[in-house]
């Protein structure tokens, strides 16, 4: 669409910018301001330069649970992008059958997060939960609350319970808008089914999985709430992912510049990551 | 071809209903039944979890507060949202591309990160512990995902519409209530819901700003863990009720969320 | 190439058809040529586009037989029937170079390189399309899109028949003319049987050497375009076809006589028709021309379209049409005659024949 250049427009965006200036910019600048000084108690505030930043930079605790972080992430995409495309392409395409499919698959997304870590808590526990149980019935030795790779693999599942539908749901958007006319272009020209998939579905699904990759990347970067309520970051640090371990900082210790200067950095991380992300694939479609 | 296609819709589904399934038995169950070991079906039926949180007013006052902030959000981020989506579907202005993608970044602001300040600005606002502390809260990850799916659904309405009801003697204000409004009534109903969504399943942010007057359900559960020993069953049912809400929502949506997901741009 | 036989064929998109008006197509019964070019030309929802899909094989008709060169390919689906198809918008891969799409059927078929590079080479010359071959398909004009799809079905040695289904709806005007002279070239040299849907008329007279004129599920006439001007079936045909469309007057018949209110006219034969029938006469306006000794007509408009001028007139309480050179001069006093050769006489819409 043709857009007029008007700059009174600026009046209607002007209260948007408001309220989300007081929610941003306020509180950045107060860890802004925690990050670069040192605090004994009450108001007695030292400068601090760019101590914090060293130290976190170059403390293992840190590089640790950025590992974990990155780890957890990178296998969450790999499990969640793939089975979500996948899911959408083998739904129903419309009738009641696909209301009740995308409404079921929906259900997760609307429960509060801790009560997702609740109910996995519930679920996975060894002795009087349904997968716990079952698991250790059928002779697997699990116990999410003692093993490092059990509490893992646990906290993964439930990320993937909890968020391919998201996945799921962009993708059968996606799938939906795609012209009836390119099946049967393709029909016509003898196309496989997996040719069908590469040639016609994924280039058009391109726009949507980037929607579906940033936002699962920036959530699953920021989760806090689930892993905090089913593991609390054990055994251990197994499960110590990057915001539960800045909560452990600011909160635990009371090491409030450590976990300003931790936040700017992580913020600033996710934003360099989707940045570059977004500009690499937008790269390849204007080639 | 059609067999396998039905076993993966019907496994995922049945992946995401086994916990639910799990939450909604243990409900049912008394605490002795739940601690004495795995059972797949209640042995004893007891709705005990359900009246003890229908009759103790911490227990259901924390579901009005959540509901109560819930709505504020949901009203607080559509009202907001509008002028700004239809400003950047209709007109470009000096910084309107910097202004989209700073409105986006807020989106990946982690709320672990933002707690504490929150915690802060909201007191010395005197707004700690009350509903409108959080609803405001909220605005800053539910308005610009507001902003960016009405952009996406207003850019699909022609601007002759527009220039038609200006030339037919329409006020702006009269034109966008009246007729503008409407056209996109499907749009503005997929982005509240999607407010609803995003404010209803929030908890660190809505926890740490309230403290009793306005303390969320979810907040309520994560207590009663804590201080009242392994009251599973009393968890498991709160956490029954939280979905509920959800569900309902998504019943009368089901046919739009698809569309409101396609049509958001990055 | 192909011989298209549709036998007896009707379609309700209803599973229970009660009545005649249940049918979205009603009966086709004829035999299409092995090399020609077919336009199927009508207004929307006429059921251009159901007797497409039809031969496409996207329908399976309710009723009848389609047979490809004598086969019955009724229940076979659209890549068993050998055929290609250009679409209303551009189907193209977007992420395949151009030179990739139009192998690409010709890969799924199993072909070998290097007659895969030989056909694909022979077709982008046809086309014109040499100097976009290695370019992406994604963000070509649309001409050049449709060029494409065409490709993909010419590609093929063997297709049946090439469908489009109006294929220039969204390609810019001057550009129409080009593909449309293009395509017509293309059929002269090398004879695929083609159907053409559209509902634009000069695209059909212009592209086929059949048109097939369809109205509310039925098929009116097929005719060359000749046949089509000079010769319409129904009413409908001498409307449709023609700019301004065929007139149409109420008259009585008397032997070989028309009485056009006080008005006779001389046929050239005696018409027989049923005592209860309406009876029209169809003049298209070339055919009517100013005689001194003609009809009284009142001009009531004149339209000056560049090289010729339509009047427009009252002739005993009817309106007429007729088309003027620009340099004729208007009478002071207008009078009209009817050109014997192009007056049809039509009862209840249908074309009658005047006997000798």
């Amino acid at each position: 669409m043709q857009k007029t250049w008007n700059n009174k427009a600026w009046f209607l965006v002007l209260p948007v910018l408001l309220i989300v200036a007081l929610n941003a910019v306020v509180p950045l600048m107060t860890v802004v301001n925690y990050s670069v000084q040192e605090t004994f108690g009450d108001n007695l505030f030292f400068f601090e330069g760019t101590r914090w930043f060293r130290e976190v930079l170059h403390s293992d605790r840190f590089h640790a649970s950025l590992g974990r972080q990155f780890l957890f992430t990178f296998t969450i995409l790999m499990i969640e992008i793939p089975l979500g495309v996948i899911v959408a392409l083998s739904m129903p395409k419309s009738g009641v059958w696909a209301s009740v499919c995308l409404v079921l698959m929906a259900l997760p997304l609307l429960i509060p997060w801790n009560v997702v870590g609740a109910m996995w808590n519930i679920f996975a526990l060894p002795d009087i939960g349904l997968l716990g149980y079952s698991l250790n019935a059928l002779g697997i030795d699990y116990n999410f609350t003692r093993q490092p790779v059990s509490a893992w693999l646990t906290v993964v599942m439930m990320d993937v319970w909890h968020w391919t539908s998201l996945v799921v749901l962009l993708a059968y958007a996606g799938l939906q808008s795609i012209d009836g006319a390119y099946y049967q272009a393709a029909r016509i020209d003898g196309a496989s089914r997996w040719s069908v998939f590469r040639y016609i579905q994924l280039p058009k699904l391109k726009h949507v999985l980037i929607i579906a990759f940033l936002l699962r990347f920036m959530d699953s970067f920021m989760i806090y709430t689930e892993p905090f309520v089913l593991t609390g970051g054990g055994p251990g640090n197994t499960t110590t992912f990057l915001s539960i371990d800045l909560v452990k900082a600011a909160l635990g210790e009371f090491n409030l510049g450590i976990a300003a200067a931790m936040s700017l950095i992580y913020f600033l991380m996710t934003l360099l990551v989707c940045w570059l992300f977004y500009t690499l694939s937008m790269k390849g479609e204007t080639q | 071809m059609i067999r396998t296609r039905w076993f993966v819709t019907i496994f995922y589904i049945l992946f995401l209903m086994l916990p639910i399934y799990g939450l909604v038995t243990m409900s049912f169950k008394t605490t002795n039944e739940i601690l004495g070991g795995f059972s797949f079906w209640p042995q004893e039926f007891t709705l005990d979890s359900y009246i003890k949180i229908f009759t103790d007013s911490t227990w259901y006052s924390g579901y009005i507060n959540s509901i109560t902030y819930v709505l504020m959000n949901t009203f607080i981020s559509v009202l907001f949202a509008l002028p700004a989506a239809y400003a950047f579907s209709r007109y470009r202005f000096l910084g309107d591309k910097h202004l989209f993608f700073w409105l986006l970044t807020n989106r990946m602001a982690p709320p672990a990160v933002f707690a504490l300040p929150f915690l802060q600005l909201y007191s010395a606002m005197g707004l700690f512990d009350t509903h409108i502390a959080v609803a405001l809260a909220h605005c800053l990850f539910n308005v610009p995902l507001a902003v960016w799916i009405l952009e996406g659904f207003m850019s699909g309405v022609p601007k002759e519409i527009d220039e038609t009801a200006y030339i037919d003697g329409y006020s702006f204000p009269r034109f966008f209530t009246r007729i503008f409004m409407p056209m996109i009534a499907s749009g503005i109903g997929v982005t509240a819901f999607f407010c609803f969504m995003f404010s209803w399943v929030e908890l660190l942010l809505a926890k740490t700003l309230t403290s009793v007057a306005a303390k969320p359900i979810a907040a309520v559960m994560t207590r009663t863990a804590s201080t009242s020993g392994y009251e599973l069953g009393l968890l498991a049912a709160a956490g029954v009720l939280t979905i509920i809400p959800g569900a309902i929502v998504i019943w009368f949506v089901r046919n739009y969320i698809a569309k409101g997901f396609a049509l958001g741009r990055v | 190439m192909a011989r298209i036989n549709l036998d007896h064929i009707r379609h309700a998109y209803s599973p229970n058809p009660q009545n005649e008006d249940d049918y979205a197509l009603k009966e086709v019964d004829h035999v299409w040529d092995d090399g020609g070019a077919y336009a199927l030309l009508g207004p929307s929802g006429c059921g251009k586009t159901t007797l497409l899909n039809i031969i496409s094989g996207l329908l399976v008709p309710s009723e009848g037989k389609i047979l490809f060169d004598g086969q019955d390919v009724t229940h076979l689906n659209t890549q068993d029937r050998n055929i290609a198809q250009v679409f209303q918008f551009p189907v193209v891969y977007d992420t395949m170079s151009v030179f990739d799409n139009l192998a690409f059927p010709l890969r799924n078929r199993g072909m070998g390189e290097s007659d895969v590079l030989k056909r694909v080479n022979e077709t982008i010359e046809m086309l014109d399309l040499g100097a976009w071959s290695k370019r992406r398909a994604q963000g070509l004009s649309a001409d050049l899109k449709q060029k494409i799809s065409l490709g993909r079905g010419m590609v093929r040695s063997d297709v049946n028949a090439i469908l489009f289904d109006e294929p220039l709806t969204v390609i810019d005007p001057h550009m129409k003319w080009q593909l449309r002279s293009q395509l017509k070239l293309l059929h002269k040299q090398f004879s695929h049987t083609m159907v053409y849907v559209t509902h634009d008329q000069t695209e059909a007279l212009t592209f086929a050497d059949k048109v097939v004129v369809m109205l509310g599920g039925e098929i009116l006439q097929i005719g060359t375009p000749e046949d089509l001007f000079e010769r319409p079936s129904h009413t409908f045909v001498g409307y449709f076809i023609g700019s301004p469309g065929m007139n149409v007057l109420p008259i009585a018949l008397e032997g070989a006589s028309a009485h056009l209110g006080a008005q006779a006219i001389q046929l050239s034969g005696g018409v027989s028709v049923q005592p209860s029938a309406k009876v029209e006469m169809g003049i298209r306006p070339e055919y009517i021309h100013f005689d001194p000794n003609g009809m009284d007509v009142a001009i009531t408009k004149v339209e000056d379209i560049g090289r010729e001028k339509i009047i427009r007139a009252q002739l005993e309480g009817s309106e007429i049409a007729l088309v003027l050179n620009e340099n004729e001069p208007i009478p002071a006093d207008p009078k009209v005659s009817f050109k014997g050769a192009g007056i049809n006489i039509y009862a209840d819409d249908w074309r009658v024949d005047m006997g000798a």
